[in-house]
């Protein structure tokens, strides 16, 4: 396989495991508001205090791997997009050192809530917007640098969308982690993001389409749609299923706890895959491909041992760190 | 308004970037101090070194958080501010950075919560494992940046095609010449870093008398350490500076206030008012010949001074000559201390003179302070070049409106204060709780299911404790 494919690959791997991990991890941030009763919110943040480092971890990776197998994407984007990832950075500070300084407060605890939800809610939206705003491109005739193209009705469109769909992640998580109260709540506010989140997905697909003039090519010329057809017709049925389950729980017999969530980012890996067929070779829309951006074979030969060895053994030991914390968050014992 | 996005710009990631080092000059010694603790633990049994694991293990989780936030704004800003030099040097500095996410970040981050969190999860072995992965993955993560940073300083195993780099020898990038020599002495720096910290908390319980022997073992082993750290360090100073002098001239007559352009019986300045105008210095005060000397190692030993190239080739002069002087200062102010407490220490008398202890608690943040001065010495030095000799720092620039940099810059600095005060209010805090009690870890060990005489230990240390210092340990849960 050619090289320059291999590394969009790995960027597409590494976006798609930020997404879902991060996103669940973010999502609880954005459901925060929704859990004020009592030891709620100890329960929320203890779900998730052993694994946020490393799952933010991966956008440092998308980043990198950006910025060593396609510099110039990568100098491009970041500084188009100057003032959203700033906001998404300043968003990620405050709900990172939230998880530190929580639990060792008392009398600013709720400066605290605050600074991880509203953070985390933040930086969701920014990364929504950021996709919007990457799926329009920059419009011809203006300076990527100097203007506010990126804030449009779509961009924002697009970043309450993800707000929803990380909110969904989270709220399958929770049902997964939890017992009782908690994951009776979870089960009822999955339902109405279960649903919030298709009809977005609905809305920005026929929004793209309409607007995107490659991108409708890309999806209805000639057989295109039939070959394509599975992509929204899977997603529909894997939504139904994941209802299903979440609502099976109200009946009061509860199975297969850990199914939403796997459904829920078979969803994500879905609208992804949909993202990525309609974007295909680009990096940056009608602009620049991966081909054209690729760094000289020197530097992705290098990489490639890298790549090879350490991605399969980081998602091994990954998976081994979730297995140590496997099972309710009541049942965790006393932290450090 | 008329605002430089130039200036702005570098101001801003020279912000950001020593904000950030400030946590990982705590974090790669603590985590190595406290893989030792831990490990003598197991061996010995000993409960104080369990205690000392325990403690210092909060302030690390702290320290490194703070490094986690600060160090993902960095891996985006190259590309935000500095968009052109991303572009030109992507394929050098893009898979060094790779490199460190893929073999030191993700192996800190996922062996991270199973060293926080997992003391009853897994096993005392596992444990201890994860606690040297989270150990190593600091010193992979020092050695990839910095084998970035150096190839900056000091680059071979290059090509440029149509003004962009690209390798020919990976390993000639890698294994720059100035890599060596500030790899070992940033992770010594690192080392004592975290030592002085430590040794500055035991030191303050001592004149306070709280939490005795857990301060007389923590600040006991801490002398030790940098009996042995600071004269290596100075040591490796000296090589690494040798090391600037054949490779970049220029910063080290800044370095040393040399302004000729071939100066023999270069003087040792103690004090001097480099004075960029007039090229010279002002009020100069130096010890005459011990600068070649030292550089030279011979009497009269020639060095090139600053006016060997012109004005707009030097970087700022007083800046990097009073950081270096800080840096070494401090450094011999260690050195310093480390030798009083070896006589003191013959003398019995290492908890109790009280001269003594505030010097070592005055001490606390002083590693903190050279490795941010050693810093601008390397990166002040090392302009106005962004690639030594090749690219200069004014034509990598992002060209942003000014005015949203100067906002970024804003917020950074709104933040960042708000930070570091939040930090240091949480640090005293765990300070000021002080170490778990005999009770909390005997009921710790329960949990570990611990051998039998290691709970006797901490039973018959828990009463002596109450005996020894007849005051009310303070009693309090781990939260
Ligand atoms: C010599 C040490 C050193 C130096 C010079 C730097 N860092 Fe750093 N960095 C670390 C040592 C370190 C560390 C010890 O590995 C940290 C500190 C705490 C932590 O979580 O890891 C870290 C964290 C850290 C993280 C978060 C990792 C995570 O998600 O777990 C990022 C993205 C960076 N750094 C990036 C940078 C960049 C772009 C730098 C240069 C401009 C930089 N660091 C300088
Ligand atoms: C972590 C400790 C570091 C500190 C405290 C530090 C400090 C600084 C300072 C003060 C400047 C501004 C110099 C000037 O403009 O006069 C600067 C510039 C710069 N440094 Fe570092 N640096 C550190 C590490 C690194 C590393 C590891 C890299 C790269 C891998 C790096 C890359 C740069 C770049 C790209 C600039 C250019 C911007 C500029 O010149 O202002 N730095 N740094
Ligand atoms: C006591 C004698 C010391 C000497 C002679 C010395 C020498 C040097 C020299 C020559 C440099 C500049 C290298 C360059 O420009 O490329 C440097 C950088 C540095 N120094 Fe020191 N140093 C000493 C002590 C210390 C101490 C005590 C610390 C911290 C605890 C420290 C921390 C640093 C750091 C972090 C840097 C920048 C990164 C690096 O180059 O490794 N130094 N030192």
């Amino acid at each position: 396989m050619d090289l320059a494919l291999f590394y969009f690959l790995v960027l597409g791997f590494a976006i798609f495991m930020y997404v879902l991990l991060d996103g669940f991890d973010l999502g609880i941030g954005i459901l925060y508001p929704w859990f004020n009763q009592e030891g709620e919110r100890d329960h929320l943040m203890r779900s998730i205090s052993h694994v946020w480092d490393g799952n933010e971890t991966w956008l440092v990776f998308g980043g990198v791997v950006l910025f060593a197998a396609f510099p110039a994407a990568y100098a491009g984007i970041t500084s188009t997009f100057y003032l959203p990832i700033m906001l998404m950075l300043f968003a990620l500070i405050f709900r990172g050192v939230a998880f530190e300084y929580r639990f060792k407060s008392d009398t600013s605890r709720p400066y605290w809530d605050l600074a991880f939800s509203a953070g985390s809610a933040i930086a969701a939206f920014c990364q929504g917007m950021l996709l919007g705003s990457i799926v329009q491109g920059v419009p011809a005739g203006v300076d990527s640098l100097s203007s506010l193209h990126w804030l449009t009705p779509f961009s924002i469109l697009t970043g309450f969308s993800v707000m929803a769909g990380y909110a969904l992640l989270a709220a399958c998580y929770l049902f997964m982690k939890s017992r009782g109260r908690i994951q009776e709540h979870a089960a009822k506010l999955g339902k109405q993001l279960l649903l919030i989140t298709i009809l977005a997905m609905v809305i920005v697909s026929l929004w793209t389409v309409a607007t995107q003039i490659d991108i409708r090519q890309r999806w209805f010329s000639g057989l295109n749609f039939l070959w394509l057809s599975p992509l929204p017709i899977i997603t529909l049925v894997v939504a139904v299923l994941a209802w299903r389950d979440l609502n099976r729980h109200s009946n009061d017999v509860v199975h297969h706890e850990g199914r939403p969530f796997w459904y829920a980012a078979t969803l994500f890996l879905l609208g992804f895959a949909g993202l990525v067929v309609g974007l295909f070779p680009y990096l940056i829309p009608r602009q620049l491909t991966y081909m054209e951006a690729a760094s000289p074979d020197s530097s992705l030969l290098f990489l490639l041992p890298g790549i090879c060895i350490f991605v399969p053994l980081i998602c091994a030991y990954t998976l081994w760190g979730y297995r140590v914390f496997a099972g309710k968050v009541e049942d965790y014992q006393e932290g450090y | 308004m008329d605002l430089d996005v130039a200036i702005l710009s570098r101001i801003q990631f020279a912000f950001t970037v020593s904000f950030h080092i400030i946590f990982p000059s705590i974090t790669i010694g603590l985590a190595t101090l406290i893989a030792i603790w831990e490990g003598l633990w197991l061996k010995t049994h000993n409960p104080y070194y369990l205690q000392l694991a325990k403690f210092w293990i909060k302030p690390f989780a702290i320290t490194f958080g703070m490094g986690v936030v600060s160090g993902i704004v960095l891996s985006y800003e190259f590309g935000t501010n500095f968009s052109k030099f991303s572009e030109m040097t992507g394929a050098v500095i893009g898979p060094l950075m790779a490199y460190e996410v893929l073999t030191a970040f993700f192996m800190e981050a996922g062996f991270l919560g199973v060293m926080l969190f997992g003391w009853q999860r897994v096993g005392r072995k596992l444990h201890f494992f994860s606690t040297i992965v989270v150990m190593v993955g600091t010193w992979i993560s020092a050695f990839w940046i910095i084998v970035a940073n150096s190839w900056m300083q000091t680059p071979t195993g290059h090509k440029i095609v149509d003004g962009k780099f690209e390798v020919e020898s990976w390993m000639a990038v890698i294994f720059n010449p100035s890599m060596p020599y500030r790899f070992t002495h940033m992770v010594v720096a690192s080392f004592i870093t975290a030592t002085f910290v430590v040794a500055g908390i035991c030191a303050y319980y001592l004149l306070k008398k709280k939490h005795i022997p857990f301060a007389k073992k923590g600040l006991s082993m801490c002398m030790w350490f940098a009996l042995v750290l600071t004269p290596l360090q100075a040591w490796i100073g000296d090589m690494h500076g040798l090391n600037v002098k054949e490779h970049q001239p220029t910063k080290l007559a800044a370095m040393e206030g040399i302004w000729p352009a071939q100066e023999e019986n270069v003087p040792l300045l103690l004090f001097a008012m480099p004075n960029m105008k007039t090229e010279s210095n002002d009020y100069e005060l130096g010890i005459p010949n011990l600068g070649s000397l030292i550089l030279t190692h011979s009497w009269d030993g020639a060095v090139q001074g600053l006016k060997a190239v012109p004005p707009e080739d030097r970087p700022n002069v007083p800046l990097v000559f009073w950081s270096f002087r800080v840096m070494v200062g401090i450094g011999f102010g260690m050195m310093g201390i480390a030798a009083l407490a070896l006589l003191l220490r013959r003398k019995g008398r290492l908890y109790e003179n009280k001269a003594f202890l505030s010097l070592v608690t005055l001490f606390t943040p002083m590693g903190v302070i050279a490795v941010l001065a050693g810093w601008y010495v390397v990166e002040i030095g090392r302009q106005p070049w962004i690639v030594y000799n090749l690219v200069r720092t004014s034509e990598i620039v992002s060209p942003l409106p000014a005015e949203r940099v100067l906002f970024t810059l804003t917020m950074f600095v709104i933040i960042y204060t708000l930070l570091i005060g939040v930090y240091l209010y949480f640090m005293g805090k765990l300070i000021k709780k002080g170490p778990p009690s005999m009770e909390a870890l005997e009921q710790q060990l329960i949990g570990m299911k611990a051998p039998g005489y290691a709970l006797a230990w901490v039973k018959t240390l828990q009463s002596k404790e109450s005996h020894l210092h007849n005051q009310p340990t303070i009693v309090q849960g781990d939260k």
